[in-house]
């Protein structure tokens, strides 16, 4: 290990910068193709480079694996990490903390509320099929999830979550159009704040265009944004509805 | 062919509760219809095209005709008779000269619906049945057509067949990719569908180029890719099989497309849509046997999705699972008229690779499989739940899985990807992953040859303990009193609960009455007789 804030990769020998990689060109194989795969690697700052395997793919490209050093350094000390506030759990981890702190099933309603059809988001949450490799919350053995579906009104939302004794309501909206996605979170918000008052559920909103610094300003708890899995939204959940008091202090 | 000596009074066994457990299903789909069941009957009668006042723009949003006729029908004299006989008597009362024109009344809001009886029903049955005839004599033709192909181009040479995905969301990108696979050795192709796909009520029309993470699955799209792998097929001298995806809400009718494209395997699955997708389980069971009596008839393979369990579920304490719904997907695919060599049963290896002996985990699986369904073509997919980002160690994995297959003979291996869980395939990735079956195939695909696991050994020992627990979870499932229905509802899966009158499309289930006439059904059903 270096002891200054600069380092380089390491192959076999501290500050030798090697790396590998490997990429296809749309090149057919043969030493064009070969020269081009060294020009792209020495403008990737690999010097010198070498390709050290390539073949043919289909009759037009050419994969290469390519080693070199890499002249580019990091410093440490510029290096700056956002840190998420809450920690990503798995979902045997969000389940011992639903049994161990709250004793009892989770309660999650979901829907898309208005006149959105689009249930693409709220069944990527909570669909067990899941989004991007996640299952979805209704896998998580102890969350007790419904799945309202598409164009619930928001009273019939507020009367279900008060009727379920929900923990937390989802609320994902897809069509922007005039802002509707904006105006319909501001109405739920306020017939929640209005029915419940303090004893609200937790809400959170979500769909791919939302800012999640909004949250505040639209009156909800959470807002997700594009690309957000289930295992964000739960391990959400957990921070925000029973946190773990060594960690939460 | 490497086999296991499984106890066969155990096996027999599995085989009653399996058929015991899964009759209140059937008698449940003999009972009922659906509107994509009608719908289906309307695109065999050749019923095709959108309603153009639809869709906002999108031809792929637009509603299709087959909809709005059967919408029509039901606002006005309900489908508890069916589609075709309201239908056909309106018709046949020379309300107008064809189907097409029929629908365009309905679109302008002019048609009038009734259903008739006596001399009239007779009238409209023996119409709508010539008329569903015609597209089950298309069907026929391409399974013949099919066969031909075969018989000119072949059979890949050895098993398993290879079988890769290609998912672009455009069907122009996806073609020369699916080309571009089978010439590196694919011998069937997959095209995934698009991101919720499977909770449209309709099936989109045209040649799409906006899908997400995959391409829609439309008739015009089968037409394109079946089209472009002839082509490929008479390149390669070797026959290129075509595979979509018959579940979700449309599934009886992207099955009566898919007969009519010359589609070869279908992935259908009797309970992935309750469980997975929320689908309520009237309308997936209802659903599952008109649509598996298509792919009979059109001598599809299907495909079913017990991977899918193993994804969410540990491979190892719930591997009777897979068992389980194997035997279920069996005795339903039978009833509905399938062979056994149109079953492509599905299982994965899915074994947390740190637990110690889990490759001998996963062969006693496969073995389990392989000898409880000899006949069958089995599915055999790939890792994912323990892909992690690592893609050497995933190409290693691969490397497994491919060897398991090899030496397990299963019939259908999904290729596996090392970039599974961080990007779809790049062609890169596809061409490694070709190269790690074709490595393996060659090195050891004969092997199964020299490879008995001795009885009492760990792989027997483990397949027996599989069996007797997938014994004793069907004993308990037929032991509900609505067998499978109601085994789903109390959450026997592990996975949800999934009550009868719960999750999506329940609103288009539709009990029958006395005088219901399904055309398709009936014809489907004759198929013994007229095939034997």
């Amino acid at each position: 290990m270096p002891d200054g804030s600069i380092v380089r990769p390491y192959g076999d020998t501290t500050g030798d910068g090697m790396i590998q990689t490997s990429f296809t060109l749309p090149v057919p194989m043969g030493p064009k193709a070969e020269g081009a795969a060294l020009q792209l690697a020495t403008k990737m700052g690999i010097e010198p480079a070498m390709v050290v395997h390539s073949h043919a793919i289909d009759s037009g490209y050419t994969f290469f694996v390519v080693y070199g050093s890499v002249k580019h350094l990091v410093d440490l000390d510029e290096v700056h990490v956002e840190e998420r506030a809450y920690p990503l759990l798995t979902s045997g981890e969000v389940n011992g903390a639903i049994k161990g702190r709250l004793h009892r099933e989770l309660v999650v309603l979901g829907a898309c509320i208005g006149t959105d059809a689009h249930t693409v988001g709220i069944d990527a949450i909570l669909n067990v099929k899941g989004f991007a490799g996640e299952k979805g919350l209704e896998y998580y053995r102890e969350m007790a999830v419904t799945n309202l579906g598409a164009q619930v009104t928001v009273p019939e939302l507020v009367a279900r979550a008060r009727a379920d004794r929900a923990d937390a309501v989802l609320v994902s909206q897809v069509v922007t159009q005039k802002d509707a996605h904006l105006r319909n979170t501001r109405e739920l918000a306020a017939a929640f704040r209005e029915a419940m008052g303090e004893s609200r559920p937790l809400l959170v909103v979500g769909g791919p265009r939302f800012d999640p610094a909004m949250a505040g300003v639209l009156g909800v708890d959470k807002v997700f944004g594009r690309g957000t899995t289930p295992g964000e939204v739960a391990s959400y959940l957990i921070h925000a509805l029973i946190p773990n008091e060594e960690t939460a202090a | 062919m490497s086999s296991l000596n499984l106890d066969p009074t155990l096996v027999a066994r599995a085989r009653e509760l399996a058929a015991l457990a899964a009759q209140p299903v059937i008698d449940l789909a003999h009972r009922h219809t659906t509107v994509s069941v009608e719908r289906a009957v309307l695109r065999l009668a050749g019923l095709t095209g959108t309603d153009p006042v639809t869709g906002e723009g999108r031809t792929e949003d637009r509603v299709p005709w087959v909809n709005r006729v059967v919408d029509a029908v039901r606002d006005q004299v309900g489908l508890e008779s069916g589609v075709a006989l309201p239908v056909w008597h309106a018709l046949a009362s020379g309300a107008a000269p064809d189907l097409q024109t029929l629908a365009e009344q309905v679109g302008a809001g002019t048609a009038r619906f009734a259903v008739p009886d006596g001399v009239q029903a007779e009238r409209a049955q023996e119409a709508a049945s010539a008329a569903a005839a015609a597209g089950i004599a298309r069907i026929d033709a391409n399974r013949r057509r099919r066969e031909e192909l075969v018989a000119l181009h072949g059979d890949p040479p050895r098993r398993p067949w290879i079988y890769l995905i290609v998912a672009t969301g455009d069907i122009h990108e996806d073609i020369p990719q699916a080309q571009a696979a089978a010439r590196a050795g694919a011998d069937v192709i997959a095209v995934i569908r698009s991101t919720g796909q499977s909770l449209l009520d309709y099936v989109p029309e045209g040649a799409t180029r906006t899908g997400y993470a995959g391409t829609y699955a439309t008739q015009e799209n089968f037409r394109l890719m079946r089209a472009a792998l002839d082509d490929v097929s008479a390149e390669l001298g070797r026959y290129v099989r075509l595979t979509n995806y018959a579940s979700g809400l449309c599934m009886p009718e992207i099955a009566v497309l898919a007969g009519l494209e010359r589609l070869d395997m279908m992935l259908n699955d009797a309970m992935y849509g309750i469980l997975f997708r929320d689908i309520n389980p009237k309308r997936t069971f209802v659903d599952q046997r008109f649509s598996r009596m298509v792919h009979a008839r059109a001598g599809i393979i299907i495909n079913t999705g017990e991977d899918n369990y193993l994804t969410t579920a540990d491979a190892v304490d719930e591997a009777h699972t897979v068992t389980v719904s194997q035997l279920l997907n069996e005795t339903l695919a039978k009833e509905a008229g399938l062979e056994d060599w149109q079953l492509g049963l599905g299982h994965a290896f899915e074994i947390q690779p740190d637990l110690p002996e889990s490759f001998r985990l996963e062969l006693a699986h496969a073995l389990l499989a392989r000898t409880l369904f000899p006949d069958a073509p089995l599915k055999w997919m790939p890792p994912t739940k323990h892909m992690t980002g690592d893609v050497f160690r995933g190409y290693l994995l691969d490397g497994f899985f491919n060897l398991a297959g090899a030496l397990t003979g299963q019939g259908i291996l999904l290729v596996g990807m090392m970039t599974e869980a961080v990007v779809t395939p790049w062609l890169s990735d596809r061409d490694l992953a070709l190269r790690n079956v074709r490595y393996v195939l060659n090195a050891a695909g004969n092997l199964a040859e020299d490879f008995a696991p001795p009885p009492g050994g760990f792989i027997d020992r483990r397949a027996h303990t599989v069996l007797t627990e997938a014994v004793d979870l069907l004993g308990r499932i037929a032991d509900h009193p609505e067998g499978l229905i109601q085994a789903i509802a109390d959450g026997t899966f592990g996975i949800t609960k999934r009550p009868i009158d719960g999750g999506k499309g329940l609103g288009g289930v539709v009990e029958l009455g006395p005088d219901a006439y399904n055309p398709a059904l009936e014809l489907l059903e004759a198929k013994e007789t007229s095939h034997a």
